[in-house]
């Protein structure tokens, strides 16, 4: 399946990408060979065959119901780009 | 041609854990910004989710209250979207599994009959956090304590006709998870939400509309008052040959209108896939049925109860059995009382009202329900009227003692049941009040049952209301009478 | 004192024939001198290196010392370590000074080790040649102008140029055993599940797996002695018991049963390495063990799966690098939308774009069936490809890498033969399979080439015994490009 420049753009969009006009073509043509090169798995019949997300058959382990985490906002928000009043700060939302 | 409304619910439940659904921070509600978010919450490099056994036991218990299929293997997917709240840039949630899958709910229609709504699936997920837009001027400030709270979400059948069908089916849920106690059910925090997609149709059709979802609407009046707003406005919309554009709104309760969502107009491609972080959660007969015992009563099996052991009517039954600690006060009231009707006036009368205008729950009510069954066991033995004992329960409501008894006593307001007494009264007011005696005495027999009413009055007021009415009653009509001839 | 194994260097410890401040000392020395050839640390982390080795000697003169403590180590830079920039090999992350410990570098702390620093690494694992690193390629020791393998190239460059006597990785489609064939260095990528992924930034979750990266099997076994273990705060982690991987390495391998898969051994693999390989097969041969040739009848449909659900994963796993929490933020954003899409845009390198970019569209309304599914059942044939074979024999073995280090630069222009290095090692990712690099030898004038070995689940101790008896049995390990 060959992808165009429109495709590259919208999936650039969806996945929050910023992408130079410059390199939209050669990101269509990467994205293309690679989606030719997975497509082989389409000339095989898997029908019949239960699709395998983990490596292992184990089950969900569940956590008993405790507070365990107390108030790390200060030692967290070290690594944040803006905070104020400890929010953390991007630009107005309109909704 | 009439119209006719297509109304589907999704609800929101927070579940009532004490932790996250996939972290150790606390759901508790109102603490400072972003001090109840750990590494996990705000997806930290690196960070992983474990999920919570209680969750899944409180989204079971909800599956076999509404009889619906248990999901034995259910898997979390991941929804992905960009959101400032959403921190990892996707919600955990269930799209192909769920834990929960078709039940149902019946709901009383005001003509009294009984409809069922169909349940199509309930299924766990992590809530967002907050995103505060007024709080800078040109800036939205990021929360993330509510961030993993648990949610079930319930999604309803399109099975609702109109506004109040929708809040009957609103309200049965509601008293369904608060009397599970998997969720405390307060909708001003947000602990319950609900969507609400509307279509209209004309009547008979079987295709349904073009619909839209009304977001963010947090009490039953808002629910109602926005689905009947939006019914409206998409008749008006229809019948001017407008169309009906698929779409998220949003509910102004202060203009009482819906409006279009601006940021959700683009058309989303969530790419749910089963999250890699999590396996899939297997639960077996065992306990299922384990739990199924622990299940309590609940509010349908309450009325039917209520209604054969106490014979109250249809509808105070409903009232008070729709939620467990309502139910367990009036029983407790009833028991204490000894008259079960007694005790269903005043819990859904006085008590209601001093409730609601006091803003408090019935668990803190300062009058207790032994104190209430005491005070209503003093009006059924005589010892002080109806009217005197709204006057106690004003006193046991400020404080003003431990029991009704105690109240009575300090105030003197037992009934005065003395004849003597009782007799000294009426001839005061007989001798006080001659024009009215003698329009008594000239007056055809069968009015002056009327006319005594005005003789009633001035001797329970001499009384300060203590006065036994019967015996009052009595007593006048007997003297007057004789005064009669 | 850089040409011993951690083994050697932990009874020089214990002897008291050197400390581990002068052990660390003299690493953070070398490294200052040769790491500008080699570019194989991101950072170094001298004040702490020092600060933990000293603790150690005071732990083993208060007679509490453990089998690591004072042992240096180098931690890929995948792993989050509290107060140390955790970059993950990427401009996102580049300011990213992690407040928590992934927990295998907690293991490694309460073990005693000392962190050297943090190891150079494609960016977030997404590479095979370490050449998408934000901080500039990793060079291997063996011929500079070649690429050390990727993505744990850093870590493989370190450890073969003496740079570490030691040092973690992780693998997610063969990023611990490729560095390691292409640097001559033993590498170990263990059971998925085996070792904690918490504090390890995730590539693709369900691949994703922590390993040691060393110069001989008695060292790898060291290290998952330290590494492996059930961690709570990983869903994925499996609650098994952990044996004492030492104990094993000597037994005979009398009766082994290893089997070649025909699929390895095709005319499309350098032959110089084909020849290397069996030459160490028959050395297996000599040890007693019994060789059959089996089939993965799948292993050509290993790289199409692959290439959907790591990057599917992968496009999820890398959206929560927006520029709000932590990491890069672009300057001024106008928008929410400029916000994410030039913070991401500047942030991430173009593999990792393009690996986002294939995964969401993998993942978008309509093509979730052909896709992602599809490449979920062949993951499942794939499985079954090992499950069948490991039931016929103990061992399979094969070349790790087709073809020995290539040149920086000769696959940057093409991603797609970029992936078709890792031919060999991706399908047991999918598997989930405990798998193995041992040099075995050399080709084109000195390139190392890499024995690869794959066992059963929870097969680790097995693999390590027959790797060991290997290396007692060859010097290909010894081999030192520092010496050459």
């Amino acid at each position: 399946m060959a992808l165009d420049r429109s495709d590259v753009e919208k999936i650039a969009h969806l996945a929050r990408l910023q992408i130079a006009d410059q390199d939209v073509q050669e990101y269509a043509e990467n994205l293309t060979s690679i989606l030719d090169l997975v497509d082989q798995m389409q000339a095989v019949d898997t029908s019949d065959v239960t699709p395998m997300a983990h490596p292992l058959d184990a089950v969900q382990r569940l956590r008993l119901d405790e507070v365990t985490e107390g108030n790390q906002r200060d030692h967290l928000q070290t690594v944040a780009p803006a905070v104020e009043a400890g929010l953390f700060q991007v630009p107005k939302v309109i909704e | 041609m009439e119209w006719e409304a297509v109304i589907g619910l999704e609800i929101h439940a927070q579940l009532a854990t004490k932790s996250k659904i996939f972290s150790g921070a606390s759901t508790a509600f109102g603490a400072e910004p972003n001090t109840q978010a750990c590494a996990v919450d705000l997806a930290l490099p690196g960070t992983l989710p474990v999920f919570n056994t209680e969750a899944l036991r409180m989204a079971v218990m909800f599956g076999l209250a509404i009889d619906a299929e248990i999901g034995y293997t259910s898997v979390f997917d991941r929804k992905n979207y960009f959101y400032p709240d959403l921190p990892k840039g996707y919600q955990t949630s269930q799209l192909f599994h769920p834990i929960v899958g078709i039940g149902h709910v019946d709901i009383e229609l005001e003509d009294g009959t009984t409809k069922r709504v169909g349940v199509t699936r309930a299924h766990l997920e992590e809530d967002a956090g907050k995103s505060l837009h007024e709080e800078f001027p040109s800036m939205t400030g990021i929360d993330l304590n509510r961030a993993g709270t648990p949610l079930l979400e319930i999604v309803s059948e399109p099975d609702m006709r109109s506004a109040e069908e929708a809040v009957a089916y609103v309200k049965k849920i509601h008293s369904i998870v608060t009397n599970l106690g998997i969720c405390d059910g307060n909708m001003a925090e947000g602990s319950f939400r609900c969507d609400c997609n509307v279509s209209v149709r004309y009547k008979g059709e079987e295709e349904f509309g073009n619909r839209t979802e009304t977001k963010n609407i947090n009490s039953f009046r808002f629910i109602e008052k926005a689905i009947k707003g939006e019914i409206e406005r998409q008749i008006d919309l229809l019948e001017d040959g407008g169309t009906i554009t698929q779409e998220t709104r949003l509910y102004d309760a202060n203009k009482d209108e819906t409006r279009s969502m601006r940021s959700k107009e683009e058309a989303n491609d969530y790419r749910y896939f089963p999250c890699p972080d999590l396996l899939p959660i297997v639960i077996d007969d065992e306990y299922v049925s384990k739990l199924r015992d622990t299940l309590p009563e609940l509010p349908d099996a309450r009325k039917a109860r209520f209604i054969e052991q106490f014979k109250l009517s249809d509808y105070d039954a409903m009232v008070l059995s729709a939620y467990r600690d309502l139910g367990s006060y009036f029983e407790t009231v009833a028991d204490k009382a000894g008259d079960a009707k007694l005790a269903a006036n005043w819990v859904m009368g006085e008590l209601s009202r001093h409730l609601n205008q006091n803003d408090t729950e019935i668990a803190n009510s300062p009058v207790t329900a032994e104190m209430l069954g005491g005070l209503l066991q003093r009006i059924s033995d005589n010892t002080i009227t109806g009217k005197i004992a709204k006057q106690v329960f004003e006193a046991l409501w400020a404080g003003e003692g431990s029991s009704a008894d105690e109240v009575i006593e300090a105030k003197g307001l037992k009934q005065v049941t003395d004849t003597g007494a009782i007799e000294a009264m009426v001839d005061e007011v007989i001798a006080a009040n001659q024009p009215q005696v003698d329009q008594y005495v000239n007056a055809e027999p069968e009015k002056r049952g009327k006319m005594i009413g005005f003789f009633m009055g001035k001797v329970m007021q001499a009384s300060q209301g203590k006065a036994n009415p019967g015996q009052v009653q009595g007593m006048l009509k007997q003297k007057l009478d004789a005064l009669a001839g | 004192m850089f040409e011993k194994t951690l083994a050697e260097l932990a009874q020089g410890l214990s002897s008291g024939e050197f400390s581990s401040v002068e052990l660390t000392q003299a690493y953070l020395d070398r490294i200052k001198a040769e790491d500008g050839q080699l570019n194989s640390y991101i950072s170094v982390t001298e004040e702490q290196a020092l600060a933990q080795a000293e603790a150690a000697d005071q732990a083993r003169a208060a007679g509490e010392a453990g089998a690591f403590t004072g042992l240096p180590v180098a931690h890929k830079d995948i792993f989050c370590t509290q107060g140390v920039r955790t970059s993950c090999g990427s401009k996102m992350l580049d300011n990213f000074v992690s407040p928590y410990d992934a927990t295998v570098i907690e293991k490694f702390n309460a073990a005693g080790a000392v962190m050297l620093g943090k190891t150079n690494m494609d960016e977030f694992a997404m590479g095979s040649s370490n050449e998408s690193s934000f901080y500039g390629p990793s060079r291997n020791p063996w011929d500079k102008d070649r690429v050390p393998g990727g993505s744990s190239g850093g870590s493989a460059a370190a450890v073969a140029g003496r740079l570490a006597p030691a040092a973690t990785g992780t693998d997610t489609g063969g990023s611990i055993r490729q560095p390691a064939a292409l640097c001559g260095i033993t590498g170990l990528k263990p059971t998925y599940g085996r070792v904690s992924r918490y504090g390890m930034i995730a590539f693709a979750s369900s691949l994703d797996q922590g390993g040691p990266m060393t110069r001989t099997a008695e060292d790898a076994a060291m290290m998952m002695n330290v590494m492996a273990g059930f961690d709570q705060r990983d869903s994925t982690s499996l609650d098994r018991e952990v044996p004492d991987y030492t104990l094993k390495l000597n037994e005979s391998l009398a009766g082994l049963k290893i089997g070649l898969p025909k699929e390895f051994f095709s005319d499309d693999i350098d032959q110089e390495i084909a020849a290397q390989v069996q030459c160490a097969i028959k050395e297996f041969e000599a040890l007693g063990a019994t060789v059959k040739e089996i089939s993965l009848p799948n292993t050509h449909l290993a790289i199409p799966a692959y290439y959907i659900i790591a990057p599917a994963e992968a496009s999820s796993n890398l959206s929560r690098f927006d520029g709000v929490r932590y990491g890069y933020r672009c300057e001024n954003p106008v928008d929410l939308e400029d916000l994410y899409k030039r913070s991401r845009g500047e942030g991430f390198g173009a593999e990792v774009q393009r690996r986002i970019m294939v995964g969401t569209y993998a993942l978008s309304e309509g093509f979730y069936d052909a896709y992602y599914k599809k490449a979920l059942q062949i993951r499942r044939l794939i499985q079954q490809d090992y499950v069948n074979a490991l039931q016929e024999v103990d061992i399979i073995m094969g070349p790790t890498t087709p073809h020995p280090a290539f040149k920086l630069g000769e696959k940057t222009s093409d991603p797609v033969a970029m992936y078709m290095e890792d031919i060999f090692t991706i399908s047991l990712n999918l598997a989930g399979m405990p798998g193995m690099s041992v040099p075995c030898g050399f080709a084109q004038g000195g390139l190392p080439v890499g024995l690869q070995m794959i066992g059963n689940y929870f097969a680790e101790e097995r693999l390590l015994n027959a790797a060991h008896q290997f290396q007692q049995a060859t010097d290909w390990h010894k081999q030192s490009p520092v010496n050459a």
